[in-house]
């Protein structure tokens, strides 16, 4: 295992390469708000991040990434075009397994440019692979983006595509929706019965807490109106798990998702998007034909990336998390900019698993 | 030196408790007044007795300062992550029965199951400005339920009791807790999600994994153990 100063010593070299490529070094606290990441991630963040308080300040929490104090940072009033480069701590609650890190270093860049995305993109992802040369790893690539832009291109309600949408990164209950939204699950007997009655509905039950009787009309009116849309057709829902379904690399996922698009005409523009990055990436000396490219990458990770999503992964310890890992983060600075946003790209490293895995190909 | 055995200090759950090891001709008693948390055990050699709060008993079990310990499952399952690891579950009491669940206002006649709590949540954050609140104590079985329902948008506030008026008093929308009979529920205009029960709990005797023995206190366990099991 590599020691403290072996672990600080790599991660001043890794952040000295991103300030050569033009990052900014910035040095954000350690306290964060915890309001903003619970406004941004819900509860799941208190399994992830450790909280403290005082009666001043109310809960902070130790940071867990970078990136969202960066953001916050940069749309206080950074300079546009912004390259960021940090090196530092970050502490992850960890319940279920003792043998993950708390507390480990990460070094990061971060892209912050409207000029030309699929440049950006390309940068960070060559940058990072430039400082991984030499590691057996396996690289993981997808765009949520093209996700999304299926979603928003069903021929569907703007009420379902609304939750779907909601549910992106929690595949489970996307696909809970999505078949209910097909007519593939059956409704449940108790929504029947409520679509079913008509008049006032509440009937004797006493009305207690925020929740308003008109709010509860309004759910009702919507499972009605639900209720009566057409359900999502075959058509389009076969045409969207070959989308989920889509593992191979950049050329034939390509392909395949352009013949999906025949079904699925919305996702051209971001496949379009995909193309540039994929020329990109080319240019900076990437084997853009024997990358790999997963339609579902990402979804899990509980992260708030929308378009191209990353990660370095070391094949024979399957145990580990990923070495470095990023991508696109666009609506993260409008939800923190009060207003204005920037398209960002970004993404991390890890030191300390760097060394790890030089220690046991030396070994 | 003798090992400990971790019981629930006061009211009902002591009772059952103590008539429970009785019908296994152990005798647990609380030895002087009644605010002196001290006791004795008849009918085994080298048993002390530790009066403690149930809710106590999951942690010094976890922490080895007690060999046995009689507690709810809902109590053990919130307070030890990877409790399995930290204690073996011996004998299943059969008393102090009470599911851990999740419960709205009555009138919420359009949330029925965990896919309309979560799209209320979704509605409720948009209209109100703040996401949906929940009150409990047990935050962290609470959070994992959700999260694995993939349910979002909600909030979790610390209510340490009367749980159940939280929602008439507007600091809560609803409410995640134990029930046995769901007769509070009920007298507090509550129902319960059709799929909200996140787990059935039960005064359990438990064994702590971590706790050292002499050859002496691991003969008198064995002991205890085989009088109970008998």
């Amino acid at each position: 295992m590599p020691n403290r100063s072996q672990i600080e010593a790599r991660a001043a070299l890794l952040r000295q390469r991103f300030e050569v490529a033009g990052g900014v070094v910035v040095d954000p606290p350690l306290l964060q708000s915890a309001d903003v990441l619970l406004d941004l991630y819900g509860e799941d963040i208190r399994a992830r991040a450790y909280v403290t308080s005082d009666a001043l300040r109310g809960e902070q929490m130790l940071r867990p990434d970078f990136t969202l104090p960066v953001v916050e940072m940069h749309m206080k009033g950074g300079a546009e075009p912004a390259r960021y480069t940090y090196s530092g701590q970050v502490f992850r609650r960890q319940e279920h397994d003792l043998d993950r890190a708390n507390e480990f270093l990460q070094v990061g860049y971060e892209v912050f440019d409207r000029n030309d995305p699929a440049e950006a993109d390309a940068e960070v992802f060559a940058l990072f692979h430039l400082q991984l040369r030499g590691l057996e790893l396996r690289v993981a690539t997808g765009d949520i983006g093209i996700l999304m832009a299926a979603v928003e291109g069903l021929n569907t309600t703007e009420v379902r595509k609304a939750a779907l949408r909601r549910h992106i990164w929690r595949p489970r209950r996307f696909r809970a929706l999505l078949d209910r939204f097909a007519g593939r699950t059956a409704m449940p007997e108790s929504r029947k019965k409520l679509l079913s009655t008509s008049g006032p509905l509440t009937g004797s039950a006493v009305e207690i807490g925020k929740r308003s009787t008109a709010e509860i009309d309004e759910r009702v009116e919507t499972l009605r109106q639900d209720a009566a849309a057409p359900v999502i057709s075959e058509h389009e829902m076969a045409a969207l798990e070959a989308l989920l379904a889509v593992r191979e690399t950049v050329p034939y996922a390509m392909e395949q998702m352009h013949d999906i698009a025949v079904d699925l005409p919305a996702i051209l523009p971001a496949l379009d998007r995909l193309e540039a990055r994929a020329a990109a990436m080319k240019a900076r000396g990437i084997d853009v034909d024997r990358l790999d490219f997963e339609a579902s990458y990402g979804r899990t990770s509980m992260e708030y990336y929308d378009g191209f999503v990353f990660g370095f992964y070391a094949e024979r310890r399957p145990d580990l998390p990923p070495v470095a890992s990023g991508g696109r983060y666009d609506a993260l600075t409008r939800l923190l900019g009060q207003g204005s946003e920037i398209p960002a790209v970004g993404g991390v490293i890890r030191p300390d698993l760097i060394l790890t895995l030089e220690g046991e190909a030396r070994a | 030196m003798s090992i400990k055995l971790g019981v629930p200090s006061k009211g009902r759950l002591m009772e059952k408790t103590f008539d429970w090891f009785a019908k296994r001709g152990i005798t647990l008693s609380r030895s002087g007044s009644d605010r002196e948390y001290a006791g004795a055990v008849d009918g085994v050699e080298g048993v002390d007795l530790v009066l403690l709060s149930a809710g106590e008993i999951p942690r010094e079990l976890a922490a080895g300062r007690i060999h046995l310990g009689v507690t709810g499952t809902d109590l053990v399952h919130e307070k030890l992550p990877r409790w399995e690891q930290q204690v073996e579950e011996l004998e299943p009491m059969g008393f102090g029965e009470a599911d851990l669940i999740l419960a709205v206002p009555q009138f919420w006649i359009d949330v029925e199951t965990l896919e309309d709590l979560d799209a209320v949540a979704a509605a409720f954050r948009r209209t109100h400005g703040h996401r949906l609140r929940i009150a409990t104590k047990y935050h962290r079985l609470i959070r994992e339920f959700l999260t694995d329902a993939g349910v979002a948008d909600y909030q979790l506030v610390d209510s340490q009791g009367a749980t159940e008026g939280t929602v008439k008093n507007e600091t809560a929308e609803m409410i995640a807790d134990i029930t046995s009979t769901g007769e509070t529920l009920r007298a507090n205009h509550l129902k319960i999600l059709s799929d909200g029960l996140v787990l059935r709990s039960q005064a359990t005797l438990w064994r702590s994994r971590v706790a050292k023995c002499t050859a002496a206190e691991k003969a008198a366990l064995k002991t205890l153990l085989a009088q109970i099991e008998a």
